[in-house]
């Protein structure tokens, strides 16, 4: 009797797993369906390769490609080594205490900030206050800002799984800390910070409030980091927002969809790559 | 003969625990000492103080003495790299690290200051080599040393160990995780080795000890109960603890 019941309740938990799943997988599948069939049709070689003309009406999007992929470069550059560094210092460097506690309350806290309110900031501060004006420099900080509690987690999480026999055995042969770290700790956790960093490029190529109040949105191939620029986001909610033009709109977000595809693959196909040159 | 290690009324405590007590012991040069005792009994706490891995556990307090040809190795001004460059150490699990074979074996080397090609060739063969594994990993050294057997692994750690041309040698159960031929492999380079260098090994396997040492202790919760000549310790133990260990009435 009890045997027929665990057995109905172990089925009937695997059925709502299993759906769960399906629902996440599901809702996930349409997003990208849906898009890309409305998108795609408008893609051709003009429309990645040329300027905008009248307002993003006809012409392409180059600019906003190039746009979109200077600031998460630059946002990467001053969000990684601030990020690895600090996850380096919380696990090799610190014992548990009050010290940490602070500030992994600020990085969880920081995490939680709606990203209007980093965009806030960042208008305030860095294009008002510190004259960077509407620039890539102005919505990479920002947007590094937003980033960091991602990396600064992942890394941590890598940094910690790798096995204390490494660290033992380096210091046997007489390695100080530091070498222990950077020769043995830092390689054997690359794939797992590597991935927080892909996260972190998702999420920067993807953000638009935060973009929208420290980058502008001018229409130019942005050169100079003091440049103006507008990113496939912000150019994606001018044209649907504005009604400027629908199929463009669902074009560009098929794009992004698209490039967002390509960084996170090429990523994970290196540390495949690299992860199999160091273990069996 | 010369002696080497020399611990004088050496205390260990993890806070408030009393892990070692009054340690008396001389350890000789180019000999192999064993260390003996059931589990928690202080062997591996004594053997990692040697060359002071116990500084990395939060909450050691240390009481007496140990030196290293004359010089105490807890002195203030001690330089502890260059005291871990003499005292290397292997551990229970082989630890290679994801790197390649070369890279494992050049590691120490490099990390000392050694830059030149030719040099760091030479070093990781003859620590090949000296390791007895030059033969099975000549023609893969690129090949990544997470791949070799357990066995394998545990040779290159101490082909590892080599490299940075140690003078004492601290194995921490050695050959505990390996099949019966790798156990026998390690005991055999033991044997080689202990002409050269000065080996400590800890180990839970009476017969092996009694095959690879000189020198035997017999540790008791803490306390180093009996020390001697492996025969004299094995056939004629002066202590009571030590004969009822032996001949397996505790353990």
């Amino acid at each position: 009797m009890s045997s027929r019941r665990t057995k109905l309740s172990q089925r009937l938990a695997f059925a709502l797993l299993w759906m769960a799943a399906l629902i996440t997988i599901g809702c996930l599948v349409l997003i990208v369906f849906y898009i890309l069939r409305e998108g795609l049709p408008s893609i051709n070689w003009e429309f990645l390769t040329a300027s905008p003309e009248s307002m993003g009406r006809k012409g392409g999007i180059f600019p906003t490609i190039i746009g979109s992929l200077y600031l998460t470069v630059v946002s990467l550059i001053i969000a990684a080594p601030i990020g690895v560094g600090a996850a380096i210092y919380l696990t090799e460097y610190t014992r548990e205490g009050w010290t940490t506690k602070i500030i992994r309350f600020g990085t969880e806290t920081l995490a939680g900030v709606p990203s209007i309110i980093f965009g806030l900031f960042g208008f305030a501060f860095l294009v008002t206050f510190l004259h960077f004006g509407f620039s890539i420099l102005s919505g990479a900080i920002t947007l590094a800002l937003m980033l960091l509690p991602t990396i600064i987690r992942t890394s941590e999480e890598a940094i910690k799984a790798v096995p204390e026999s490494y660290r033992e055995g380096s210091f046997a042969l007489g390695a100080t800390k530091w070498t222990t770290i950077a020769k043995v700790v830092i390689p054997a956790a690359l794939p797992g910070i590597v991935t927080g960093l892909v996260l972190g490029a998702g999420r920067a190529i993807g953000e638009t409030a935060a973009v929208w109040l420290t980058v502008g949105g001018a229409l130019q191939i942005p050169i100079s980091i003091m440049d103006s620029a507008r990113p496939m986001t912000l150019h994606l909610y001018t044209l649907a927002a504005e009604g400027l033009s629908l199929p463009r709109a669902y074009a560009t977000a098929s794009v992004l969809i698209i490039t967002i595809g390509i960084i996170n693959t090429v990523a994970n196909l290196l540390m495949t790559r690299f992860a199999l040159r160091l273990r069996a | 003969m010369d002696i080497t290690i020399k611990a004088d009324k050496f205390n260990l405590f993890y806070s408030d625990f009393q892990a070692l007590n009054e340690i008396n012991m001389d350890i000789y040069a180019r000999t192999v000492t064993a260390f003996i005792g059931p589990s928690g009994c202080g062997k591996s706490t004594f053997l990692r103080s040697l060359n002071r891995m116990n500084d990395l556990i939060d909450g050691v307090r240390l009481e007496g003495l140990i030196t290293l040809d004359g010089v105490d190795i807890y002195e203030p001004k001690t330089d502890v790299v260059a005291l871990r460059k003499r005292v290397g150490m292997v551990f229970q699990k082989p630890n290679p690290f994801p790197m390649s074979i070369y890279d494992n074996i050049a590691y120490g080397p490099r990390i000392h200051g050694l830059k030149d090609k030719n040099r760091l060739n030479e070093m990781v063969e003859k620590s090949l080599m000296g390791a007895a594994l030059w033969n099975e990993v000549k023609d893969r050294l690129n090949s990544p040393a997470l791949r070799l057997s357990g066995g394998q692994q545990q040779r290159l750690c101490i082909a590892r160990l080599l490299a940075v041309e140690p003078e004492v040698l601290l194995m921490d159960e050695p050959a505990s995780a390996l099949d019966p031929i790798s156990t026998g492999k390690i005991e055999d380079l033991i044997a080689e080795l202990k002409k050269d260098y000065t080996i400590i090994i800890v180990t839970h396997n009476m017969q092996q000890a009694a095959r690879i040492s000189d020198n035997l202790g017999f540790f008791l919760l803490g306390r180093l109960v009996e020390y001697g000549a492996t025969e004299e310790v094995m056939t004629n133990p002066r202590q009571k603890e030590t004969e009822d260990y032996l001949t397996g009435r505790f353990g």
